[in-house]
């Protein structure tokens, strides 16, 4: 089956959009019109650039250029869940704690799925490596930016009663269950959510994808399925070991809550 | 003095380091301008702060026991009692005697278990807070202003209680006030925190 060719054109028009959208929003003084250009001019110049490095990956499928791509990925998810957070932990503990957990779950799954579902020759071929660790990399860094944020907002907000039950006795992981609860509830809404309207509401961007590159629509759908729980588990996985890492970061040995390894808020 | 509380160059902060010791049974007050580190010291012995120095209780060290285990002995009552349940019962443990004689000494009927907790006064939620705290029945009591926001009456009941649970268990009390007339009717010996250091009053 042949795609309909995108031309220049195309997109400039769909770019035109863009733009009327941004000026719309600097004549109400949103101030969000500078970052809405820069987002999308950020993506426009990232995918043209990645559109060329996979080819060139494509036309090289080696273990040591996939794994080198892999990690450029994983360090600037772990970047973007630093620049999330409002009061990130001093020193690099906000970077590592969010590449460590992405590392632990993002990267054990795609292997998983990659060597064990998918069972692609050889397991790295990075046509289906890279796309399926990009979707798992992304969706897990959001859940670790939002419950990281969350975990240490809410501490914050609520010192005092945090010490009023250490005062009581209490061991750091009592004192922190409503917040530890609060982090990863609101962190799991959004898999949950497109979970719950897929293909009624929705139809996700990979299957989407497919299904224009006209793939048939029930290929696309078997895929669309195993991401779906490749994320929900990634994101899980990886966002519960980021809150117990925060948690255990946010108190000393002595069990002291040592808000002073925050930074200050942004705002 | 096997139950009492005793502090040997405990610093915190640029404070002086700060040594005494509180005999079993013993009530001592500490008085000071606010801001002078009452309530710090109380931190730092309770090590809710970053701080050097020995505290023992009776013959356990600090470092020796689990800082939430210390925590529970020395039983700290912080100037505001926080709660995070919806209603009061929730925050308590199970129902027991001495508990019930409080809340009655105080004019509560145990059905205070069923309030919900947004609808307390800074008062009640103050005498609540001590109530709760002598539920867990600590070794020691570290008071920050424990009636800072009572009338002369609940006043009178918070010291009364408070005297009653020292006699029964033997516990060593530091009581943090700024009012000295108070420490002169509750305390035996008084300190005062005056430029970083704890002196004794003359």
């Amino acid at each position: 089956m042949k795609i309909v060719e995108l031309s220049v054109w195309d997109l400039g028009l769909a770019a035109a959009l863009v733009l009327a959208l941004a000026v719309a929003t600097m004549l109400g003084r949103f101030g969000v019109g500078r970052s809405l250009i820069v987002a999308a001019a950020r993506m426009t110049i990232q995918l043209s650039l990645i559109g060329l490095v996979l080819r060139v990956l494509f036309d090289h499928p080696e273990l040591l250029w996939v794994g080198l791509m892999s990690l450029v990925m994983l360090l600037v998810a772990a970047r973007e869940v630093v620049s999330r957070q409002n009061r990130r932990l001093r020193g690099w503990w906000s970077f590592w704690i969010g590449a460590g957990s992405m590392f632990l779950s993002s990267f054990v799954l795609a292997i998983f799925a990659l060597a064990v579902v998918v069972q692609s020759d050889p397991w790295y071929d990075p046509r289906y490596a890279i796309p399926i660790l990009g979707m798992l990399l992304g969706n897990t860094m959001n859940a670790i930016a939002l419950s990281l944020d969350r975990l240490t907002e809410s501490a914050w907000d609520q010192r005092e009663v945090i010490e009023q039950r250490l005062m009581l006795g209490q061991d750091r992981r009592e004192a922190m269950t409503r917040i530890v609860r609060g982090a990863v509830r609101g962190a799991f809404i959004p898999v949950i959510n497109a979970m719950a309207v897929a293909g009624i509401v929705s139809l996700p961007g990979m299957m989407t994808g497919q299904i224009l590159a006209g793939n048939s629509p029930t290929d696309a759908v078997k895929y669309q399925i195993l991401i779906f729980f490749l994320i929900a588990a990634g994101g899980g996985f990886g966002m519960l070991l980021a809150v117990w890492l925060g948690r255990g970061r946010l108190f000393d040995s002595r069990e002291r809550l040592r808000l002073d390894r925050l930074r200050e808020s942004r705002d | 003095m096997p139950e009492g509380l005793s502090l040997t160059g405990l610093s915190f902060l640029d404070w002086e380091p700060v040594s005494f010791e509180i005999g079993e049974s013993e009530c001592v007050g500490i008085t000071g301008a606010s801001g002078s580190g009452k309530t710090l010291l109380l931190r730092a012995i309770a090590d809710l702060d970053v701080n050097h120095g020995e505290v023992r209780l009776g013959d356990v060290g600090r470092d020796s026991v689990s800082a939430p285990f210390w925590r529970s002995m020395v039983g700290m009552l912080p100037a505001e009692s926080k709660w995070w349940e919806e209603r009061v019962g929730a925050h308590f443990g199970k129902e027991n005697a001495s508990t019930r004689e409080r809340l009655e000494a105080f004019g509560f009927g145990y059905d205070v278990m069923d309030w919900e907790v947004r609808r307390l006064s800074v008062g009640e939620r103050q005498r609540l807070g001590l109530v709760r705290l002598l539920g867990l029945e600590p070794r020691a009591l570290l008071l920050d202003e424990p009636t800072a926001n009572l009338d002369v009456r609940n006043t009178g009941i918070v010291e009364e209680i408070v005297e009653a649970y020292r006699k029964r268990k033997g516990a060593a009390v530091l009581w943090v006030s700024h009012n000295e007339e108070q420490l002169g009717r509750v305390a035996r010996r008084v300190l005062v925190m005056d430029g970083k250091e704890l002196k004794a009053v003359a």
